[in-house]
């Protein structure tokens, strides 16, 4: 390997490090709402404080369990959504392309604009 | 050279057959998207053993027969545009020529789920995908650095053979 080579691996590290070190500090367990998008539309937003199943346009269900989120069934063809694991933090994501499903835990300030469905 | 058509359908089946092999071996890491992409290894030495343009086609050529045979519609979209962006960054490094194989084929993965993440980010209509752009840039980095491991060594032994 050349002299190049390391350059462009240390360049991925540390740009990669930067983000999940971002990630994990700016991200403490929030308030815990998660909020579903449908096509860049939001569907609804929830309380992860309350254990519940959430259908979503009968192509999904978010299962909320001990404050966390995951998908539990998806009608596509590849579980992409179905076999990630479960968020909680804010800003985690999980998300369906086939049926254009976002799930994501958002902070206080994005959930102050709207009224929590509990 | 006159075998051109032949050999070309010789390296698309074998593109195709790594496309399946990959399709059998069920790794989820947790987050979507992340293999290894074995049918690269094709794509990084024909761009070695011949030009950027036969790379392209084989590329193209292969994302679509696999598309249709073994996923859907959607993954076609996200490996050409992860396809594309990958191979033009590839040729673009290999012309400066101060890269080695394994340096190419590193960017090569990394541009490749860029790629993917990109077009992401237009179907979903949100910035949220961004959230796997760290895990998607060291994923990309280690399967771009086996595969140009790989074609590292098989580009030695062809090195008197030429296809």
């Amino acid at each position: 390997m050349k002299k190049n080579d390391w350059i462009i691996i240390t360049v991925v590290v540390v740009v990669a490090s930067a983000f999940f070190g971002m990630h994990f500090l700016g991200s403490e367990r929030g308030n815990g709402v998660v909020e579903v998008q449908v096509d860049g539309k939001v569907y609804g937003r929830y309380s992860l404080a309350k254990e519940r199943e959430i259908e979503i346009n009968d192509t999904n269900r978010l299962e909320i369990k001990n404050g966390t989120a995951r998908i539990i069934w998806a009608d596509c063809p590849d579980q992409v959504c179905v076999h990630h694991k479960e968020i909680s933090r804010n800003g985690e994501s999980i998300i369906c392309l086939p049926n254009k499903v976002v799930i994501s835990i958002v902070g206080d300030e994005d959930a102050a604009l709207d009224a929590v469905v509990n | 050279m006159k075998n051109r058509v032949a050999y070309f359908g010789v390296f698309i089946a074998l593109a195709l057959i790594f496309s399946y092999v990959e399709t059998l071996i069920p790794i989820y890491f947790g987050i979507p998207g992340i293999k290894l992409g074995l049918a690269n290894l094709l794509t990084v030495i024909i761009l070695y053993k011949r030009n950027a343009k036969e790379a392209l086609l084989l590329s193209i050529a292969r994302i679509v027969l696999a598309g249709f045979m073994f996923t859907n519609l959607f993954s076609i979209v996200y490996s050409l545009a992860g396809g594309i962006l990958s191979l033009a960054v590839m040729v673009f490094l290999k012309k400066r020529g101060t890269f080695s194989v394994i340096g190419v084929s590193i960017s090569g993965g990394v541009m490749h789920n860029m790629g993917q993440l990109f077009v992401a980010m237009l179907v979903v209509e949100t910035y949220r995908v961004g959230y796997y752009f760290p895990a998607l840039l060291i994923a990309g980095m280690l399967t771009g650095m086996l595969i140009g491991v790989a074609a590292n060594e098989v580009l030695k032994r062809l090195k008197n053979i030429t296809i």
